[in-house]
């Protein structure tokens, strides 16, 4: 069985970004604690995939389920980035809206969702956008319960589309180098703006401007992980525990926030050009810094921290 | 219908909203009181001051605490792309729009979405998916992609991608498909008083996330809502 394997594989080692959506679950939760919601035994596979002649996963490319960390009981969704792009559709959508509504019922301590998706599956686009607006008005009302929402950021597909959006309405973010949030993807720009906007393929430029380190430097997350399933455990420990209000005041000091963002940085050309201004001595020196040099200069970044998401 | 053509039908006697760069704003009478109009016109894209000069009408309008509704009219693009856009953090900025609507909606605020021209991807989301009933008036274009590019993405020949959305609503382009999924609540009559149609709008409200139940009744979303349920069922039974 897969999810033995998974199970018994040391997380201190596992690279959060090579493994697959189960094997983070089976690792990140508390040692055999996950109970899958909808597992594959039920195959509950895309309605809509063989009209384009596509393959189909017997999960629709995320797995949903309650398991326990540190003891204490959590929901978890995990989108599969090797699926589709980690791509929303009826089914994978259906998943985890059901999930964040059943957290209301659950009062779990915390919901976790692992994002690793490109944004909504095309050939469901629909459903796939509809489930987004629903997955986004669900965190609302189980953040608004006074459950935090934890989002875990550092899988091959990255964060993108609605993914992005979904991202930006939970309760904190944990991210790793590698994980990228964005709403336009790199081709995506390049292919409707051109290429002088956007290089697609250089890859630096990508890292610089949706990677964790410009993301967590510019408080777009709350916490920067080794790309080890042990450090995402760490981060969500870490994160569950000071999760802010959904009120008004957590929302106005939001868009001050913001607001302060755009009025600083607007002119900003390059992402190094925003880390100089964040007080960064070094900006061109941050791509290659290792984790322990990256959070001593993010302890230094007053807006890396905060209370208004 | 125009955005002009809206106003006056919705505000005969007189109204203060305006567009700037894109982004309309203002109050007009309603009802015994007023009610505040945020939306986007024109076709504009979506980009981080946009989002945050609306979600602050909406934040203000929340501070003021009298309950008034809220209408989101938008024919826009889809999210700004733009490297500067992605840079300084679109997703939070669109998601912070999103989030200011549905704290109205939670605050007692009436949100309702009114779609009249064209919409997309991540201004979609941001704005009229964000309310709590989303009409639309004939002739609205509201999409995730055009099909051209849904078949350069899919690799998929265009007059088949053609053929294929006469039959399937679930990916293709348009406000009858958007219908079928649930996510336009309903289609509003232009020949009537709109101000009439979105007050029976706000009184017929009903509690909950009503857009997966719409889309399995009309047969575009046909099993989301069944598979929502089933997890929650599992996650009851322990």
């Amino acid at each position: 069985m897969a999810g033995d394997r998974a199970a018994s594989i040391d997380p201190d080692a596992l690279s959060w970004y090579e493994a697959t959506a189960r094997q983070r679950v089976a690792a990140l939760a508390d040692p055999g604690s996950f109970q899958e919601f909808l597992p594959p035994t039920e195959r509950r596979m895309s309605p809509h995939l063989p009209l384009f002649d596509l393959p189909r996963a017997f999960d629709d490319g995320i797995v949903v389920g309650r398991a326990t960390l540190d003891g204490g009981p959590v929901l978890i969704a995990a989108q599969e980035g090797r699926f589709m792009g980690g791509a929303f559709g009826e089914i994978h959508g259906g998943k985890l809206v059901g999930l964040l509504r059943a957290a209301l019922d659950l009062k779990p301590k915390a919901v976790l969702i692992l994002f690793d998706t490109g944004g909504v599956r095309l050939q469901e686009a629909n459903a796939g956008e509809t489930a987004i607006a629903e997955t986004m008005r669900a965190i609302v009302e189980v953040r608004a319960a006074g459950i935090p929402v934890i989002g875990l950021i550092g899988g091959r597909a990255g964060c993108y589309g609605g993914g992005g959006l979904i991202a930006g309405t939970c309760s904190r973010l944990a991210v790793s180098e590698s994980g990228r949030i964005s709403v336009s993807g790199p081709e995506v720009i390049e292919t409707n703006k051109g290429a002088e906007e956007f290089d697609s393929r250089d890859r630096a430029l990508v890292w610089r401007t949706m990677g964790g380190k410009h993301r967590r430097l510019t408080g777009g997350a709350d916490a920067f992980c080794a790309d080890t399933v042990f450090a995402f455990r760490r981060a969500a420990l870490g994160l569950i525990g000071r999760a802010p209000a959904f009120d008004l005041a957590t929302l106005e000091a939001e868009q001050a926030r913001l607001e302060d963002r755009i009025a600083r940085f607007g002119d900003c050309r390059d992402a190094t050009d925003v880390w100089r201004r964040l007080g960064v001595n070094d900006p061109e020196t941050v791509p290659a810094m290792d984790t322990d040099a990256f959070e001593a200069t993010v302890a230094r970044v007053r807006e890396a921290d905060h209370d208004a998401r | 219908m125009t955005l002009a053509e809206i106003l006056a039908s919705l505000f005969p006697n007189g109204h203060d909203v305006t567009v700037e760069d894109g982004l309309v704003s203002g109050t007009g009478p309603f009802a015994d009181g007023r009610i505040t109009v945020v939306g986007i016109d024109g076709d504009t894209p979506l980009g981080v001051d946009g989002a945050l000069r609306l979600s602050r009408i909406v934040l203000d309008a929340i501070r003021k605490g009298d309950r008034s509704p809220i209408l989101v009219a938008v024919d826009s693009d889809s999210q700004r792309m733009s490297r500067r856009d992605e840079l300084l953090g679109l997703n939070e900025c669109l998601a912070h729009l999103a989030k200011a609507l549905l704290l109205a909606d939670r605050s007692g605020h009436p949100t309702i979405g009114l779609i009249y021209g064209h919409s997309a991807a991540g201004a979609f989301i941001a704005t009229a998916l964000a309310t709590r009933v989303l009409a639309a008036l004939p002739g609205a274009n509201p999409s995730v992609m055009d099909l051209p590019s849904v078949a350069r993405v899919t690799k998929l020949p265009l007059d088949k991608l053609e053929q294929m959305a006469k039959s399937t609503p679930v990916f293709a382009p348009g406000l009858d498909n958007m219908v079928a999924t649930g996510a336009v609540h309903v289609v509003l009559d232009p020949g009537k008083p709109l101000g009439d149609q979105i007050r029976d709008l706000i009184t017929g409200m009903e509690p909950g996330d009503v857009r997966d139940r719409l889309g399995a009744e009309r047969g575009g979303r046909p099993v989301a809502r069944a598979v929502a349920a089933a997890v929650i069922d599992q996650a009851r039974r322990g």
